[in-house]
C-alpha cells in the first residue's frame, strides 16, 4: 500500500517536473551555434540607444557614479540581492561574445547566453513583449558602448530560490513568453502606449502587488503594490483613489512623465528616478501613447463614495482626535510654512496636501518616507530648478509623524484615516 | 509634580513656544534661497550648521568644493542616506547653482570652542603647520591655506568647525566612507595619521577663531604637495 501511494507520488512528481520543463521551453527556438557578434547600423543604434532609455536599462545596469552599462547595482528581493550584470561589450566581463540572437533570447525568455535561466529581477516578463526589431537595436547600441571590464557581482539569493529547479518553477508558475500585444479595436496611440507601458517601460514591476514567490498577475495589472524591500507604494493606475489618471487631460499626464510635475501631481522617491532617467527623454509623440493608454485603463470603482458635507467625518472617528490634536501642533510648526494652513500648498512649488489622493491613500507607506526623508522632485528640462522638503526623521519621532499624517489625512476635507506609530516604524524600517 | 512647577513649567514653555507661534512664516519667493530650505532644515539658517556637530556649516565654503561634496553624495562616493535621497534626482547644473549659493552666503561664526589641554595644542599646531615629514603628512596650511580659510575654488577651510565633525571626517576617510575623486589625497593622509594626531588636530582646529573676513583665499601659497583629485589643475600648480 504505502509503495503504491509512493508509486503514485513520483509519478505525479514526475507528471509536474515535465510540465514545469515543457512550460520552460515553450515556444524556445535554440540559438543557432553560429550566432557571432555582429554591428548594427546607424540607424539601429540611434534607435537602441532611444529604447534603452525607454525600457530604463541604466537604471539597474549603472551604480551611481559608476560605468554607464557595466552592472553591479543591488536590486535588492525579499530572496536575496540580485545585481545587475555587465551590459558592455567587454568579451570576459560583459557581453562582448553575445550574438542578436542571445540577447533576444534573454529578452524574450529571459535566458542568458550560456541558457541559464535568469531572475525574473531582469523584467523579462515584460521584455519578452518587445519586437525582435526593437531587441535587434537595442543589441546594435549595446555594442557601441565603450568595453568596461568589471566582472558581475554573485547574487545573494538564498537556498531553494537560488537553484535552477525554484527558476524553472517560477517560470512556470508566472512567465509566459509574449507576442504582440496589438489590439484592432484600438488606435495606433493606445496600441504604441500598450507596447510601452507593458513592455520596455515595464510598469507593473512596480505598479502591481507581488505573491509569496515574487510573482505577479501579468503585464496588464498596474492595480498598484509595495515595492519589495524599498517600502515605497507603487500606486495603483487603475484607481481613481490612487494614481489613475482617467480624469486627467492627456497634457497633465504628458507633464508627469515629461517635467516629473504637472498641475495634478508630482513625482518622488522611485517614480523620481524613472522620471529622471527615462521618460523625461521620450519623444512627445511616444509620451502622448503612454498617455493615451494609461488614461484609458479599465478604472476600479472609488473605494470611498464621496460623501456630501463629510468634512468632520473623518476628523471624528474614534482614536482619530488626540492624535489630530497634537498632530495639529507639530503641523503648525514645521509644515504649516510650506503646506499652508489650510494645506493648500504653493502651486508649482509645494504640493497641496488638501483634497490630495497622495496624502489620503493607503497604504500610507508614501507619506511617512516623504516626512523622515523629504526629497526633491527630479530636476528636468521641464522643471530644472524642483523646490524641496527637508527631511524630518532627524526631528521627529514615529509618534510624532503619525500624528501629524493623522491630521492632514483627517483635515482640509481629506477623508483618510488615522496613522499609527506602528505603521511609520513599518514603512520607514529600510530608510 | 507640585503645582508650582507645573505652573512654572506651563509658563516656560509657553514662553517658549510664543516666538514660533508669533512669528509669521516668511513669505513664499522664487529663489534660490527657498529652493534650499530642504538643506536648512539640518544644516541651520543659511547654512550657518546644524546645533549638535554633525551637520556642519555651508555658508561660506567654497562653490567648487560644495559641489563636489554634493556630487560625491550623488554618486556613491560619500555616503549618508539622507543627503543621497536628497541630491539623488538632481542635475550637476542645479546642484552647483546650490552651492553657489551657500559660497557666497557671508554670515558669521560660531565663537570658537574651549582651548585643548597643552599637549594637544601643541601637537595639534605642529601638524598644522608643518606636518609630519617622518610619515609624509604634509601640513594642513599648505594646501588649506595660510590662515586655513581654503583656498577657491575647490579646498575647503578648517575653521569654524566642530571638533566632532572634524573627527568624524577622518574617521570616514579612514575606512573608506569618504572618497573623492583620485587621486584621493585626504584619504591617504588620515590613513598615515594616528587617532591621537587626528584628535589633535581636530582639537586644535574646533579651537580657533575664524578670522575676519574668513573668505578662500583665491591661490595657494606654494604647488599642492601631493596629487588631489578634486582640485583643478589649473589651481593645485
Amino acid at each position: 500500500m504505502i509503495r503504491r501511494v509512493g508509486l503514485a507520488l513520483l509519478a505525479i512528481a514526475l507528471l509536474l517536473a515535465a510540465a514545469v520543463v515543457w512550460l520552460n521551453s515553450r515556444g524556445e527556438e535554440p540559438v543557432p551555434a553560429d550566432a557571432a557578434p555582429t554591428q548594427g547600423t546607424p540607424e539601429q543604434v540611434a534607435r537602441g540607444r532611444y529604447l534603452a532609455i525607454a525600457g530604463n536599462c541604466m537604471g539597474c545596469h549603472t551604480v551611481p557614479g559608476g560605468d554607464a552599462y557595466a552592472g553591479g547595482r543591488a536590486i535588492d528581493t525579499p530572496f536575496g540581492a540580485v545585481y545587475a550584470s555587465n551590459l558592455t561589450p567587454d568579451p570576459d566581463t560583459g557581453i562582448g561574445t553575445w550574438s542578436a540572437d542571445h540577447l533576444w533570447r534573454a529578452l524574450h525568455h529571459g535566458r542568458s547566453r550560456d541558457g541559464r535561466m535568469l531572475y525574473p529581477a531582469f523584467p523579462y516578463p515584460n521584455y519578452t513583449h518587445v519586437t525582435r526589431e526593437d531587441s535587434d537595436a537595442i543589441y546594435a547600441f549595446l555594442r557601441t558602448l565603450a568595453p568596461v571590464r568589471r566582472a558581475n557581482t554573485a547574487h545573494t539569493v538564498g537556498f531553494p530560490y537560488n537553484t535552477r529547479p525554484a527558476l524553472a518553477v517560477w517560470r512556470a508558475l508566472f512567465f509566459s513568453p509574449g507576442g504582440s500585444l496589438a489590439d484592432g479595436t484600438q488606435g495606433a496611440d493606445w496600441n504604441r502606449g500598450a507596447y510601452l507601458v507593458q513592455g520596455l517601460g515595464h510598469c507593473n514591476a512596480c505598479h502591481s502587488a507581488r505573491n509569496l514567490l515574487g510573482g505577479t498577475t501579468g503585464v496588464l495589472d498596474l492595480s498598484g503594490g509595495l515595492i519589495p524591500m524599498q517600502n515605497w507604494y507603487a500606486p495603483s493606475l487603475a484607481s481613481p483613489d490612487e494614481a489613475g489618471v482617467a480624469d486627467w487631460e492627456i497634457p497633465e499626464i504628458v507633464a508627469l512623465l515629461r517635467d516629473g510635475v504637472s498641475p495634478r501631481a508630482t513625482v518622488i522617491g522611485p517614480m523620481a528616478e524613472v522620471v529622471q532617467n527615462s521618460t523625461q527623454h521620450l519623444t512627445a509623440a511616444d509620451l502622448q501613447a503612454m498617455a493615451t493608454y494609461l488614461k484609458a485603463l479599465p478604472q476600479q470603482p472609488p473605494k470611498v463614495p464621496p460623501l456630501p458635507a463629510s468634512a468632520a467625518s473623518a476628523a471624528s472617528a474614534p482614536g482619530v482626535a488626540p492624535l489630530a490634536t497634537r498632530g495639529r501642533a507639530l503641523y503648525d510648526q514645521h509644515c504649516v510654512q510650506c503646506h499652508g494652513a489650510k494645506g493648500e500648498g504653493v502651486p508649482g512649488a509645494y504640493p497641496a496636501l488638501a483634497k490630495n489622493r497622495a496624502v489620503t491613500m493607503d497604504p500610507p507607506a508614501n507619506l511617512v518616507r516623504a516626512v523622515l526623508l523629504g526629497g526633491y522632485a527630479p530636476a528636468t528640462a521641464g522643471n530644472p530648478r524642483p523646490y524641496g522638503m527637508p527631511p524630518f526623521a532627524t526631528v521627529l519621532d514615529e509618534n510624532d509623524v503619525a500624528a501629524i499624517l493623522t491630521y492632514v489625512r483627517t483635515h482640509f476635507g481629506n477623508e483618510g484615516t488615522a496613522v499609527t506609530a506602528l505603521e511609520v516604524h513599518r514603512y520607514r524600517t529600510h530608510d | 509634580m507640585s503645582l508650582r512647577s507645573l505652573l512654572t513649567r506651563a509658563l516656560l514653555g509657553g514662553l517658549l513656544a510664543a516666538p514660533a507661534l508669533a512669528a509669521p512664516p516668511p513669505p513664499f519667493e522664487d529663489s534660490i534661497a527657498q529652493r534650499v530650505q530642504a538643506c536648512t532644515g539640518c544644516h541651520g539658517a543659511q547654512g550657518r550648521a546644524g546645533p549638535d556637530g554633525f551637520y556642519p556649516r555651508l555658508a561660506g565654503k567654497p562653490a567648487g568644493y560644495l559641489h563636489h561634496q554634493l556630487l560625491n553624495f550623488r554618486d556613491g562616493r560619500r555616503h549618508y542616506p539622507l543627503m543621497t535621497h536628497l541630491v539623488a534626482p538632481l542635475t550637476d547644473a542645479y546642484l552647483l547653482e546650490m552651492a553657489t549659493y551657500f559660497s557666497q552666503l557671508d554670515v558669521p561664526y560660531p565663537p570658537p570652542a574651549g582651548r585643548p589641554a597643552a599637549d594637544v595644542v601643541a601637537r595639534g599646531e605642529s601638524l598644522v603647520y608643518r606636518g609630519d615629514p617622518m610619515r609624509d603628512v604634509p601640513a594642513c596650511v599648505s594646501c588649506h591655506g595660510e590662515r586655513l580659510t581654503g583656498v577657491a575654488p575647490a579646498i575647503p577651510g578648517l575653521l569654524g568647525l566642530p571638533r566632532d565633525y572634524l573627527n568624524a571626517q577622518f574617521g570616514a576617510w579612514r575606512t573608506g566612507k569618504r572618497r573623492a575623486h583620485g587621486p584621493d589625497c585626504m584619504f591617504e593622509i588620515a590613513k598615515r595619521l594616528d587617532l591621537t594626531d587626528i584628535n589633535a588636530v581636530s582639537s586644535w582646529l574646533a579651537s580657533r577663531p575664524v578670522p575676519v573676513p574668513a573668505k578662500a583665499d583665491t591661490s595657494l601659497p606654494a604647488p599642492l604637495p601631493m596629487p588631489c583629485g578634486g582640485v583643478p589643475q589649473e589651481v593645485a600648480r
